[in-house]
């Protein structure tokens, strides 16, 4: 994985020598409070409800033992004993203080990390695939253009103050694992058809929040050495024509939409072509350079298959469900990547307490090469286990509390934090999860049922990606009531799809039942093999929604209906 | 008002001029908003008319006045509105060789973007000069002495640094 040169080092330190003089002009009244508070979401930390929060940024999702293990220590000493990972796989302290600060953003960069661009409207933490450099679909490993865009957009001097917040995704491989469609920017590496030059495809406008859309293309193929360049047109085409006047509707996709996509792609090709490429682009040997810290560990040669975890799994049904379930084709033969799921039954989704980070660290770095990564849906991953070493890993995890096998099932579940935490939830996320969870909790029943993605956001913001939950679950507030409105058919993949609505919205209590509902509808309309998603695109909403309705007009949902006001 | 540049504050040389019937009061250079341009210029030589612009100004409607006008002033309405930065930008880039100066309620913290982007001077209200002295404007530029991006201020960008480091 990448490694800071002496330049990195010095940025970082001098990033933090900056903030520490921000928050001393703060003190002594320099800044007002307005003035300070874009200063310091730039650098992630937030005013929750009940205390600051503060984001750490996990460039494109990979870390080593080292910074995890600092990490847990920083949750020891200056939080409560946990964190928690994000849908964008960055780090969230939830008790910091602000006097506290300064010194954690010291002890972040001992470890060659930062929380610069966690927040605000800036160019966000770049995010990645994060079966990178693992996935046997990849063209190209998209870390190396993730570390150049993480320094490219680093106190980028002109877009530090855009019209909103702005979030860039990149993959390498197939099949999307990093949701480029609902960025404002995706970038998906390829191979040009004729050439077999690499290059990227350019998707602008996507986004969740308030109006969801999927993005558009804006280029078939860029090749690969244009890549700053064309992002500084990208940029500065929307700096100055995105919306100001409305913070809903000033991130680019309103922009691309209120455009149109031709005069969109039409007003960055022009600023483009004005561009003094070569002046603007990265060296080619500084592209070489990054490239190359992300080489391939050194993998031992091994057959494909192990004869120790086939007869491992044959002894032990919990290894062989873990496996099964948690286990992605790796290729390098003999080796597997694994992921190690933070959504336990009736946990919070995404939280690590501070001994799992440090059991953690061990394991990653005593079998996968010293090296972990965190994914969008809020888990982590193994990315290189010896399958010769699985039992022995899955041993250790289970120790640690790590080892539930539910990737990608009904029971591994995205949220936000909610109104447990959130200044700007309307209602709660965590506890809805945990509902959900304990009534799917049987494992037997989850297998029956396979992959499901359940996302749960707050408020419209759309923090926890409900649009593209299979089942998205919306939590709102009405008449000082929490109320829950339940999409189907959202997906963050190269299919991206929007949720649609299955009816009014469902008290806090309902909402595991009217699950139960939509995945009993899916039960009885999938043909064979069809996983649920596949089941929502060929039959339709509407048994889905006739599930739903059915559900809300028995005696349990009944409650609900008494409860609504009056249209 | 109060104005910085990058080595510190320098007194004002242009009059601001609103209303077209002050513009021939005296011999001191004007600085005038975009719609007097044409009453200026026919009123006085080019080499003593400023303009200052809004910072959604297309390029084409300044580029008549590019190859004269001794200084352009961009309007910032609030600190937190950037579309100046890429007004700059392009002002550079359309070839004006002026002072361009960044007008209105700037904090310190964007004095090095600002430079950047090819401001050479920011104009501050009395309000904002009060409670951030040209003292802190030098230190905030200062902090961070390198940047990743290249084509940005006067100095190397750290890939272009790097590069050159290995080439030795």
């Amino acid at each position: 994985m990448y490694r800071y040169d002496e330049f990195d080092e010095r940025f970082v330190r001098e990033r933090v020598a900056q903030f520490r003089h921000q928050v001393e002009r703060r003190l002594d009244g320099s800044l007002s409070d307005d003035e300070f508070k874009p200063l310091r979401l730039k650098n992630g930390l937030y005013l929750q409800l009940h205390a600051y929060m503060l984001r750490v940024a996990i460039p494109y999702g990979t870390l080593n033992a080292r910074q995890l293990r600092q990490l847990a220590h920083i949750a020891t000493r200056f939080d409560k004993g946990y964190a928690h990972f994000t849908t964008r796989q960055n780090l969230q302290y939830n008790w910091p203080k602000l006097k506290d600060v300064p010194e954690i953003l010291d002890l972040l960069a001992d470890v060659e990390m930062h929380c610069i661009q966690t927040s605000g409207n800036c160019i966000r933490n770049v995010t990645s695939d994060q079966f990178a450099g693992v996935a046997k679909d990849e063209v190209e490993d998209p870390r190396p253009t993730g570390e150049l865009i993480r320094q490219w957009s680093s106190l980028h001097p002109e877009f530090a103050w855009l019209p909103r917040k702005f979030k860039i995704a990149v993959t390498g491989a197939e099949h999307d694992r990093a949701a480029i469609k609902v960025h404002d920017i995706g970038l998906r590496v390829l191979r040009h058809a004729e050439t077999g030059e690499v290059g990227y495809e350019v998707i602008v406008g996507g986004g969740l929040g308030r109006t969801p859309m999927i993005g558009k293309v804006i280029r078939d193929f860029l090749p690969k050495g244009e890549l700053l360049a064309y992002l500084e047109a990208v940029m500065r085409v929307y700096n100055a024509e995105g919306r100001r006047d409305n913070k809903y509707k000033a991130r680019v996709k309103i922009l691309v939409h209120e455009t149109g996509p031709e005069e969109f792609i039409r007003r960055v090709e022009a600023e483009y072509a004005q561009l003094n490429g070569p002046t603007i682009n990265a060296p080619e040997d500084e592209v070489e350079r990054i490239a190359a810290y992300f080489a391939p560990p050194p993998y031992e040669a091994l057959p494909e298959d192990s004869a120790i975890l086939d007869a491992a799994r044959r002894a032990d049904p919990a290894l062989d469900r873990f496996v099964e379930q948690n286990g992605f084709a790796h290729k390098q033969p003999g080796y597997v990547a694994l992921t190690v799921s933070l959504k336990p039954i009736g946990g919070v989704p995404g939280d690590m307490s501070d001994a799992q980070m440090l059991a953690f660290a061990d394991i990653a770095e005593r079998w996968s090469f010293d090296e972990l990564r965190v994914t969008h849906s809020q888990n982590l991953v193994l990315p290189h286990v010896r399958q010769d070493d699985v039992p022995a890993v899955f041993a250790a995890l289970q120790a640690a509390g790590l080892a539930t096998a539910n990737a990608g099932l009904v029971t591994d579940i995205i949220a936000c934090p909610g109104l447990d935490y959130c200044a700007l939830a309307t209602a709660r996320s965590i506890p809805i999860a945990q509902g959900i969870a304990r009534t799917f909790a049987d494992e037997a029943r989850q297998r029956e049922i396979g992959p499901l993605p359940i996302k749960i956001s707050g408020c419209i913001n759309a923090c926890g990606h409900h649009h593209v939950g299979a089942i998205g679950i919306l939590g709102l507030e009405k008449a000082g009531v929490e109320n829950y409105q339940i999409t189907v058919g959202g997906d963050a993949t190269e299919n991206a799809a929007l949720g649609e609505r299955l009816g009014p919205g469902i008290d806090a209590e309902d909402v595991p039942g009217a699950i139960e509902a939509i995945v009993d509808v899916y039960l009885k309309e999938r043909q064979s093999g069809e996983v649920f998603i596949e089941t929502v695109r060929r039959a339709g909403l509407e048994p889905f929604k006739a599930g739903f309705q059915a559900f809300i007009a028995s005696d349990e949902g009944a409650r609900t209906l008494a409860a609504e006001p009056a249209q | 008002m109060t104005l910085i540049t990058r080595t510190g504050e320098k007194p004002e040389d242009y009059r601001r001029v609103d209303a077209v019937e002050d513009l021939r009061l005296d011999e001191r250079a004007v600085l005038v908003p975009l719609a007097f341009a044409s009453a200026a210029l026919a009123a006085r030589p080019a080499a003593s008319v400023a303009l200052s612009v809004p910072n959604d100004t297309p390029v084409e409607a300044l580029q008549p006045y590019l190859a004269a006008a001794p200084l352009i002033a961009v309007e910032f309405p609030s600190f937190s509105d950037g579309r100046g930065l890429s007004l700059a930008k392009r002002l550079r880039r359309a070839g004006f060789a002026g002072t361009l100066r960044a007008s209105g309620p700037l904090i310190a913290d964007q004095f090095a973007e600002a430079l950047a982007c090819g401001f050479d001077e920011v104009e501050l209200p009395e309000t904002m000069a009060n409670r951030q002295p040209v003292q802190q404007w030098m230190e905030a530029k200062d902090i961070v002495t390198s940047h990743y991006q290249s084509g940005y201020g006067e100095d190397r960008s750290i890939l272009q640094k790097r590069l050159a480091a290995r080439k030795g």
